[in-house]
């Protein structure tokens, strides 16, 4: 391979077709893991073989909110900790699309925690990746609902010490259907888990630990991306269908990761459809969307 | 809520929000009547934009001037408040409904054209873009970000001001044509009194009773609060000589009315905090006091 | 069969590893790296993480101020992909060869 077709490649990348190319190069820093999971999920949708006018991604504001603006797919970047709700609002109007919202633990768990559990509760058909770098990044490293325990933050100078939501256990303790956690080093696994989440009728969520070089790593000492990839790479536990209650992520400490939950549930929809279908009878008519 | 509206009006999604208004500030009194929110409505959310607010005053009103607030939110792409108040809100009167085909809808302006040509935010001759759905094929992007045309966050000074020019203008041009007001005995009139929502039946007696004294009083009653009908209102400062104004707050549809009458009317507020509506008594006395 | 594949790390117990029954059929594929220079941010992700040790660091500057990695032992690409994966900035892919070392995956 001569150097000149390394510099200008004839073929382009596999992944330009599910991404908006006149909006790259992205906005994120180096080292940044968010790239990864992108193309992480692409690639389940190329795996899914799923329509690209059949899915739709929502995300809320921060690092993570601005996946939206990249995939060229049906795209939404709405207000903070709302893309679950707007998500709803997408999927119940049409059930068949397949509604994914990524975006970040602070957007997701913080501001958006109500819409979380409850998503969760009432089990509605999303796929929600959460992408936990473990502080708000975006607007300068504030301590997040996920910071770890010590954990130094804008907002936690002397180190963090309220106690951290662990996401694998809000989401099985609320309800969802599938929760999984990997992290941005796992590639392969996380394409595997993306995919089962999106197929996986009901409220799925993914959590990708995913590394922040600029924020919590620097403001911790802990190195750049890289330095937080190779500590993944040496403390993430692989263990599937762990108790979600033993999930806790300390302070640089091993990260259990896996396929923790996998359980079937009646989604809304379904049970919307279930139980009217039994107090109305052969009167209802199930519902399949609004949109024609 | 606030921030979504923005959200609404800045995605330009068609969107009716009813606001039943109680007194306050915080939990004030639930649940009795206060218009205090219809500065809240215009000005809630941040930034600079116009919307639509519509006030019914009965229960007959609220069927008829909701479907007017969806045609008018898809006609715009705006979201439109219906600013009812707790009186109207828990009111039980007869009310007529129509056969479904004589409702008149307003259609959404739903884009079928090329694929790729189709820009989101690319505003038609009455500066309101063509919409599509998700699923729909597009794979359009849209954000709370100041975008282009394309849906894209653009965030600089220039397209700043022509999104932000556009959202505005796009009310604001036609703010005569959406008004819609009902006016009496306005004409040769000496005093008029402004109201909307409950008030406007509160005023009525007042306004009855200072007519059989020989007072020459007119009537206008806001059905549409938002966008301000200016045009009118200069207009009817120049010919009368006072405009009382009539609202369940301590002043604030009154400040609109003293901004526009500009001097040439004498502008007189009859206040009241909320709790209970206004004594007729004290419509009357204000009248009386703005007669010449 | 550790000697039929291309360079990779090197082993010192390799004369003692098993060889597969089917050795002799099975080919190992051979991937055609692309770098899109101007995308890389340096992360080093791609660098770090290739199994077979195909890439390295340029000395050279792209368009952004960044290294940007270079294929080091061209023939060592297994086509694996991972390099893909990793990349934040979608600026690496590889592409099966079919022709010389190449085979189904």
């Amino acid at each position: 391979m001569t150097k000149e077709a390394t510099l200008e490649p004839e073929l382009s990348h596999p992944m330009e077709e599910l991404l908006r190319m006149d909006r790259i190069p992205h906005i994120w820093c180096p080292t940044c893991g968010l790239g990864t999971v992108v193309t992480a999920f692409a690639s389940a949708i190329q795996k899914l073989e799923i329509g690209l006018d059949d899915i739709a991604v929502v995300s809320g504001i921060g690092c993570t909110g601005r996946v939206a603006g990249y995939v060229k797919i049906d795209s939404f970047h709405t207000t903070h900790g709302r893309a679950i709700p707007f998500a709803t609002g997408l999927h119940l109007a049409n059930p068949k699309l397949k509604t994914v919202v990524i975006s970040g633990d602070g957007d997701l768990i913080s501001i958006g925690g109500n819409h979380f559990i409850h998503a969760a509760r009432r089990n509605i058909d999303l796929t929600v990746i959460c992408v936990n770098n473990f502080i708000y990044a975006m607007t300068g490293g504030q301590v997040a609902p996920t910071t770890p325990l010590t954990a130094n933050a804008s907002t936690m100078p002397y180190g963090n010490f309220e106690q951290p939501f662990s996401i694998p256990y809000l989401a099985d303790s609320c309800g969802a259907v599938y929760v999984a956690r990997w992290s941005a080093l796992h590639v392969r696994r996380l394409v595997t888990a993306i995919a089962e989440a999106i197929a996986k009728p009901g409220f799925s969520v993914v959590e990708v630990i995913s590394p922040c070089s600029t924020l919590y790593s620097r403001r911790n000492r802990l190195g750049t991306g890289l330095d937080l990839m190779r500590f993944y790479h040496d403390n993430c536990e692989i263990k599937h269908g762990a108790d979600t209650r033993e999930l806790e992520i300390k302070f640089q400490e091993k990260i259990t990761v896996g396929k923790f939950i996998d359980r079937d549930r009646p989604t809304f929809v379904q049970s919307m459809n279930n139980w009217y279908g039994k107090v109305f009878g052969d009167e209802y008519e199930p519902y399949e969307g609004a949109v024609e | 809520m606030m921030e979504n509206l923005g959200l609404g009006i800045m995605m330009e999604v068609p969107t009716v929000i009813i606001n039943v208004q109680r007194g306050g500030p915080s939990t004030g009194l639930p649940t009795l009547p206060a218009q205090a929110d219809i500065m809240q409505a215009r000005w809630g959310s941040h930034g600079d934009y116009e919307l639509i607010a519509v006030a019914p005053s009965s229960p007959q009103e609220s069927f008829d001037y909701m479907i007017m607030a969806f045609n008018l939110s898809e006609k715009y792409r705006v979201p439109t408040l219906v600013m009812m108040d707790e009186c109207v809100g828990h009111m039980t009167e007869k009310i007529v409904i129509p056969e479904p085909e004589e409702i008149e809808i307003t259609p959404r302006k739903l884009y079928d054209g090329p694929k790729d040509e189709y820009l989101p935010y690319r505003p038609d001759e009455d500066m309101v873009p063509w919409m599509v759905r998700a699923g729909d094929g597009y794979r359009f992007h849209t954000t709370g970000l100041t975008h282009d045309e394309r849906g894209y966050p653009a965030m600089n000074a220039e397209c700043q001001h022509e999104l932000v020019t556009r959202l505005m203008d796009k009310i604001r041009t036609k703010a005569d044509e959406i008004a819609v007001l009902e006016e009496d005995e306005v004409d040769g009139a000496d005093v008029v009194v402004i109201s909307y929502g409950i008030s406007s039946r509160v005023a009525i007696p007042a306004v009855e009773r200072a007519r059989a004294e020989g007072v020459k009083v007119g009537s206008l009653r806001m059905v549409t609060v938002w966008p301000f009908p200016e045009n009118r209102m200069r207009e009817l400062a120049k010919e009368v000589g006072a405009l009382v104004v009539v609202e369940l707050n301590m002043g604030q549809m009154y400040y609109e009315v003293e901004r526009v009458a500009a001097g040439n009317a004498k502008t007189i507020l009859v206040p009241h905090a909320g709790g209970w509506v206004h004594d007729s008594e004290d419509i009357y006395q204000a009248i009386k006091g703005g007669a010449r | 069969m550790p000697q039929d594949l291309p360079a990779g790390p090197k082993s010192t117990t390799a004369k003692y590893w098993r060889k597969p029954l089917d050795a002799d059929t099975v080919k190992v594929p051979h991937g055609e790296l692309h770098i899109v220079v101007n995308r890389c941010k340096g992360c080093l992700f791609c660098v770090e993480y290739c199994p077979r040790e195909v890439l390295e660091m340029s000395q050279d500057f792209n368009v952004k101020g960044y290294h940007y990695p270079e294929v080091s032992k061209d023939d060592a690409c297994v086509n694996c992909g991972l390099c893909e994966m990793l990349c934040p900035e979608f600026a690496i892919f590889c592409v099966l060869e079919e022709e010389g070392g190449g085979g189904e995956a």
